[in-house]
């Protein structure tokens, strides 16, 4: 395939295999490199749940979960942060450790709103309820990992799974423009076994999520876990308030009601968010 | 790893003892992932499992054969299973592309899938390059089909019956000599692979393929479909003088918007 200039460039294909790397054999040192990467690439999670001490990833025995909330991207942690968290109720359980091409989390757990970063936590008065604010990217290679890593230590009898997450509008298809949608706006997906009351219009065909966001909804449908996904539809790509409201038809949802805090903690919150994000997208004085 | 799930019929369907299983390559212009939407769509298939993997990009979406509100809401992920027993077909429906490096494994679970389910043979439907035929596969059909030899002893006739062509093997060592003759299937991502492995695990597979390029590729999976149904006869033509079953395969609501969204009035 020629392009204007002359030179030759190879169509790409979605066959997803290339044909030098079914062709060669891997030595001895492909080997090693490719397992340091892998090595390299996977994730740690570390967790606090009995009072102080600190575990490796998976704990001795699964705990008991009824409510898992995960928000997965800035926008999404920022609306738990805003409306759900405070310092009071919850307390930080577990830390993900990872590294990417697009990321690194830390074992911290002091983090700001703009860093990338994967926590949990759980609600001192029922400490079934757990909440993890997933900030960071991870990549499709470490997606399963995570799934296993974090499911693997809860206990999926009575689990209810509710996931936040946002993504770009342009992705959204629809019969219109997507130039002329007032967005943002939300859409969900659910599991089989989920019975509540939905909060939003369901995702139409043909549209499809990806990443984090689809690999817990599917690991939840194919273990019959009741689970629920609000994708945010979204023009802006940072952090932004009218993104975060746009998840507060959530609020009346049967997980999340009980968990609401004070509205004008909230507000202050938000507030607070948008400044700091402000101060650090500001190169110039 | 199959998880058979709840509503496609209990244990009893997750039985594929004697069934043919049908299955897609992920490879060049989707053709055998359309093909294979076809079938399910045309044939009411119903769901059975899931291929709960690690080795493909997660993916969901809600029923992508939705016919009406009632049957849109449930959800798919990325490697399904489905079912028509009064046919023995199970079909596995693959929806993204492989991670890195995980091609092999998926290879692997797969076949070690087909030997403990007890499927009788399994068909793949798989496409390659255009771009990268001989001048003799320039001309004539751009079909084609491979059989691994213990499927060869079965079916090899029928073959020969239906005036199909054999894909070609191409030179090992191509301006060097032409003696050396190896099974080459580009674009044709794990096609050749587990052909290669079903061969010599003695698994009965037959590859239906087609020369293709990416762009629209709804017409090479209406000829590819064509093709196996020449064979398995999924589907009867309504005309007695013609073999031509286009117009009988249903597309799935999901082929909507394919190339995208709706175009912003503004630009014209």
């Amino acid at each position: 395939m020629a392009t204007f200039f002359g030179e030759v460039v190879v169509a790409p294909s979605r066959a997803g295999v290339d044909d030098d790397e079914e062709a060669r054999e891997e030595t001895p040192e492909d080997r090693e490199i490719r397992m340091e990467l892998e090595k390299k690439r996977e994730i740690d999670i570390l967790w606090t749940l009995k009072s102080g001490a600190s575990t490796e990833s998976s704990a001795d025995e699964p705990f008991v979960c009824s409510k898992f909330i995960v928000a997965i991207g800035r926008n999404a942690a920022a609306f738990l942060s805003s409306y759900i968290l405070d310092s009071v109720c919850w307390e930080v359980v577990g830390v993900v450790k990872l590294w990417n091409e697009w990321c690194r989390t830390s074992s911290t757990t002091n983090v700001l709103p703009t860093d990338s970063f994967c926590l949990f936590y759980r609600l001192i008065s029922d400490p079934t309820v757990l909440l993890c604010q997933c900030s960071c990217y991870v990549a499709e290679d470490q997606q399963f990992q995570w799934l296993e890593k974090v499911f693997g230590c809860m206990q999926k009898e009575g689990l209810q799974v509710t996931i936040l997450s946002t993504c770009p509008v342009a992705d959204y298809k629809t019969q219109e423009s997507t130039l002329t949608l007032p967005s943002p706006f939300l859409k969900a997906l659910k599991t089989k076994e989920f019975k509540d009351q939905v909060c939003c219009p369901l995702l139409e065909q043909p549209n499809i999520v990806r990443d984090l966001p689809a690999a817990v909804l599917s690991y939840c449908q194919v273990w019959q876990i009741p689970a629920v996904l609000y994708q945010c539809y979204t023009d802006v790509i940072k952090l932004d308030t009218v993104t975060i409201e746009a998840f507060k038809p959530l609020l009346s949802s049967k997980i999340l009601k009980s968990l609401v805090k004070d509205v004008s903690e909230s507000t202050k919150i938000l507030k607070k968010l948008l400044t700091t994000n402000e101060i650090h997208n500001n190169i110039y004085i | 790893m199959f998880v058979p799930c709840e509503g496609g019929g209990g244990s009893a369907s997750s039985d594929f003892k004697g069934f043919t299983l049908l299955m897609p390559a992920v490879s060049v212009g989707n053709v055998g992932q359309l093909a294979i939407d076809l079938v399910i769509s045309t044939l009411g298939m119903t769901k059975v499992g899931y291929f709960y993997t690690d080795c493909l990009v997660p993916m969901v979406g809600n029923n992508p054969y939705a016919t009406a509100e009632e049957n849109s809401m449930e959800l798919s992920i990325n490697a399904e299973v489905y079912s028509l027993p009064s046919k023995k077909l199970v079909v596995l429906q693959i929806r993204s592309p492989f991670i890195k490096n995980k091609y092999r494994p998926f290879c692997q679970t797969l076949l070690s899938w087909v030997k403990s389910s007890k499927c009788a043979r399994v068909i793949l439907l798989s496409s390659s390059h255009a771009y990268q035929r001989d001048d003799e596969q320039l001309l004539g059909t751009p079909l084609r089909y491979l059989l691994t030899p213990d499927l060869e002893k079965a079916v090899g006739g029928l073959m020969q019956e239906l005036n199909w062509k054999e894909m070609e093997k191409v030179a090992a060592y191509p301006g060097i000599n032409d003696i050396e003759k190896v099974l080459h299937i580009p674009g044709g991502g794990i096609t050749k692979l587990l052909f290669t492995e079903s061969c010599s695990k003695g698994i009965q597979m037959a590859v239906l393929l087609k020369f293709c390029s990416e762009g629209d590729n709804i017409p090479d999976a209406f000829a590819l479909v064509n093709y196996l149904n020449e064979w398995l006869q999924l589907i009867k033509s309504e005309s007695n003088n013609s073999t031509d079953t286009s117009s009988q395969w249903k597309i799935p609501s999901s082929w909507r918007l394919l190339f995208g969204s709706g175009l912003p009035p503004a630009l014209f």
